[in-house]
């Protein structure tokens, strides 16, 4: 008998959204959490526009010294973490450290303190030899996002296996899927698992001004991430984290835990073909897809919902539309698919997990989150992808998909959980 | 890690397919292959000297291990040059001779069933060096349309999923331990069903940045003397020198190997990871817990390990808790224990993949290579060092210790 993985507990800091709660009235009810950079003065990017979180470490109760020590990431992962515990009802000191892992995604890790501190060590980028003295205590913590993932543990009291998964924008569904597989093998029980990345820095900005990956609709943010529609012309990008509580089954039930879903199965492949791009025919998402719905047991005609990538590139909504039609055949027709990129942005290595964490919500509320800003869908693409409004549904298994940046094709399916179906 | 087999209760299941090395691409301070390195480590030969990629006259370290200058255009295409960091050209020429060495002809196999795992603590951190002075100095627009992928952590895994054409998993993990934590999660790969994965860590920072943050670690060595800085174990152990380099290994499932004639260096038998207490708290380390989970999801008793190869801080309290550990597990100087980075300073995320391929030849060649430069050990009456000279016996056992930022990962391999 396989073990099997559940989702206790969620965690969320997502733009519009302080917490999980606020963040599914948002997502369910159709409204965009974009804005224009507050971060940082960014007039002279090309895209000036985000999805920021509203986000005061101080009111989130962290310390001088976390402040300090931990990158925007690891902080927004932290409190992440302390609302998925306190949801999860898990009781930390009832819970073995050493059957505890963590599992963090990022794409970018400390990059925004690792930028500040770098124009301090360089003065401005004059100096080529930065002046070490001028270097702040905890800056390899900055450089090395494993940190992230060993504040998480220290919130959590975790001493199993620890580990920061980077694939990319792919990543927050990688670090869910490996906890899962850590879950599933037996090296650990509880697994606090998530994404965290804080990419509204200039030089995260810049890097995708550089290749025109993000959209310039500067002066109308709200409408700006418009993932399906014709008129669409980059994505909007974001910060944030999710973290979740997964646990083996029969442990959530021993101590009488709520359960959201079920993470039944999940894939990723390498598309062997370019670091930014991606080929239409969406043969390796299409593969990930066919490995994740058979590992859960599942046939493509049981998907209920589709949670895209729907990052809002015309490349990506032709690319995932193929592999939909590819995997799922006709039930593609036929299944909702949508994207809460178009009211939160991308948030690279995080979002994944928030997209997880909107799949279990959604599950529970029996409702489909819609793709916002829709009013035009491309007539090239030819799916149901719910615009402009939430619908409901039982959802009984749910897949979500992600692609990122090296080439990453990811696929993981979420049941309704705790059934012996 | 205990690995509960799925389905393992009824006794019907079998054994889930084991994973072996067949192939090895090194690339160190002391050697820019696999050959010349394990000439070098037989040799005491190490690889630190001065800083030359810049002038560290103003730091108060100045050394490392740097890999051997060579003609970038002979092993990388023209056209992968100017977005390429060196730790990223590194890792292909690391993956290219792994190939070489499996004797792999990657066309025989089916595109989507070569997975590649690699691991990586800074990125591709010269080239951003590079690319930040330009956004701080010169503006944003004037940042390279590469740096979006040149510098990530995930940038190796993509750059060998496109150079071999392989479209299998594809993962990417963290820190310095990732290099083994990769090699482990190939062999997941591998008990999963693929026959064949391309895995490890090649890792550079070899830039006023990486050199700036490694210094607020407050672990890094500013002695001068190349013979005298880095001394893991020693009386006079004053911190670590930084190198760059690693390995990448084909990771292959013992059939495949056995089906195309091929004899593995030797098979990942076992591994565990674990996380420290909080700081402060008066509870053990997780290295001891570590090293015996791994040995026991190999199925080993310490009795049976032939040599450590281990992770070697270079700082004093570090270095008593690896003693610590090691001891608690096999006994006062109950096992051989090395550490060949004494030759190539510690390589961030590439030093632990490094440690496996020396293992790797290691077992081959029926020899431990030594530690060099150590000549006052401060726990002989618990260690039993390597020191100096290589000892000729058979390596049937290995274990192969890596810790980073409160982590600590072990791996068991053995002779197959």
């Amino acid at each position: 008998m396989n073990r099997r993985i559940a989702i206790t507990g969620i965690g969320v800091r997502a733009p519009g959204g302080g917490n999980a709660k606020e963040f599914w009235k948002l997502i369910s009810s159709g409204t965009s959490a974009i804005r224009t950079i507050s971060l940082f003065d960014a007039s002279g990017h090309r895209s000036r526009i985000a999805g920021e979180c509203d986000f005061d470490p101080v009111a989130e109760g962290l310390s001088a010294q976390e402040i300090r020590r931990m990158d925007r990431s690891a902080q927004l992962a932290v409190a992440a973490t302390r609302e998925a515990v306190a949801d999860a009802g898990l009781d930390l000191a009832e819970t073995d450290p050493h059957r505890c892992g963590v599992s963090v995604g990022s794409a970018i890790g400390g990059t925004m303190s690792l930028d500040r501190e770098y124009n301090v060590l360089s003065d401005g980028g004059r100096k080529w030899l930065l002046d070490h003295e001028y270097a702040v205590p905890h800056l390899y913590n900055y450089l090395v996002p494993t940190s992230i993932a060993a504040d998480v543990a220290w919130t959590a009291g975790a001493e199993g296996p620890v580990s920061l998964v980077s694939t990319g924008c792919t990543a927050g569904i990688e670090s869910v899927s490996h906890a899962a597989r850590l879950i599933r093998e037996g090296s650990a029980d509880v697994m606090l698992a998530g994404g965290s990345d804080a990419s509204v820095s200039p030089i995260c900005v810049a890097c995708f001004d550089a290749i025109k990956a993000t959209t310039p609709r500067n002066d109308e943010p709200a409408t700006a991430s418009r993932p399906f529609d014709r008129s669409r012309n980059g994505f909007v990008l974001a910060e944030g984290s999710a973290m979740l509580v997964l646990e083996e089954l029969n442990h959530a039930r021993a101590r009488g835990a709520h359960i959201y879903a079920e993470i039944g199965g999940w894939d990723v492949r390498a598309n062997a073909y370019h670091m930014t791009g991606l080929r239409t025919e969406g043969a390796e998402l299409a593969k990930a897809i066919e490995v994740a719905l058979r590992m859960a047991g599942r046939v493509p005609d049981q998907v209920d919902y589709v949670n895209a990538h729907g990052s809002g590139t015309k490349q990506n909504d032709s690319h995932e539309t193929d592999a939909f039609k590819r995997s799922l055949g006709d039930h593609a027709y036929r299944t909702p698919v949508s994207s809460i990129k178009s009211m939160i942005g991308h948030s690279l290595g995080a979002i994944g997990s928030i997209e997880i964490a909107a799949c279990a919500m959604a599950i529970e509320a029996g409702l489909v989150p819609p793709t916002a800003n829709l009013h035009e869908p491309d007539p090239e693409l030819g799916l149901d992808y719910v615009p402009l409004t939430a619908r409901q549904a039982d959802l009984r298994t749910v897949l979500k998909v992600g692609s990122g940046f090296g080439g990453f094709q990811s696929a993981m399916v979420l049941t309704k959980g705790g059934s012996d179906e | 890690m205990s690995r509960a087999v799925p389905g393992s209760d009824d006794g019907t299941t079998p054994a889930p397919p084991r994973a072996v090395i067949t192939g090895i691409g090194v690339v160190a301070p002391n050697g820019f292959d696999a050959d010349e390195y394990w000439d070098a480590v037989l040799h005491g030969r190490g690889g630190i000297d001065r800083i030359t990629r810049f002038d560290p006259a103003q730091y108060p370290a100045t050394l490392a291990g740097e890999v051997p200058d060579y003609d970038v255009r002979a092993y990388i295409p023209s056209r992968l040059v100017p977005q390429t960091d060196q730790t990223t050209r590194l890792v292909l020429i690391a993956a290219d001779a792994a190939v070489r060495d499996s004797a792999l002809d990657p066309t025989a196999l089916p595109d989507d069933q070569v997975g590649i795992v690699t691991g990586l603590s800074a990125g591709g951190l010269e080239y951003s060096q590079r690319e930040l002075e330009k956004l701080w100095s010169l503006g944003s627009d004037h940042v390279s349309a590469y740096l979006s992928f040149s510098w990530f952590y995930a940038v190796n895994t993509g750059q060998i999923s496109i150079r071999h054409g392989w479209h299998g998993p594809g993962g990417v993990l963290t820190g310095n331990t990732s290099g083994l934590d990769a090699m482990a999660q190939a062999r997941r790969y591998v008990a999963d069903g693929l026959p064949v994965v391309m895995c490890g860590a090649v890792e550079s920072a070899m830039c006023p940045l990486g050199l700036t943050i490694e210094l607020t670690t407050g672990h890094m060595s500013t002695v001068d003397d190349r013979t005298r800085a880095y001394l893991p174990f020693d009386t006079a152990a004053s911190g670590y020198v930084p190198g760059e380099g690693g390995a990448m290994v084909v990771v292959e499932e013992v059939g495949h190997a056995n089906g195309r004639g091929v004899q593995p260096y030797c098979e990942i038998a076992g591994y565990a990871t674990t996380f420290d207490p909080r700081p402060g708290s008066a509870r053990e380390p997780g290295l001891r817990r570590a090293i015996e989970s791994a040995l026991s999801d190999a199925g080993v008793t310490p009795a049976e390990v032939d040599v450590v190869f281990a992770d070697a801080a270079g700082v004093g309290t570090l270095d008593r808790a690896e003693a610590t550990a090691v001891t608690a597990v096999f006994g006062p100087r109950g096992v051989p224990v090395t550490a060949p980075k004494t030759m190539t300073g510690r390589l961030y995320s590439g030093g632990p993949a490094l440690d496996v391929a020396t293992a790797s030849l290691s077992m081959r060649h029926g020899v431990i290579p030594p530690m060099i430069n150590v000549t006052d050990p401060v726990r002989s009456d618990q260690l039993d060092l390597v020191l100096g000279r290589p000892r000729e016996t058979t390596v049937s056992t290995a274990l192969v210790l890596a810790r980073s930022d409160g982590i600590n990962s072990a791996m068991v391999l053995k002779a197959v």
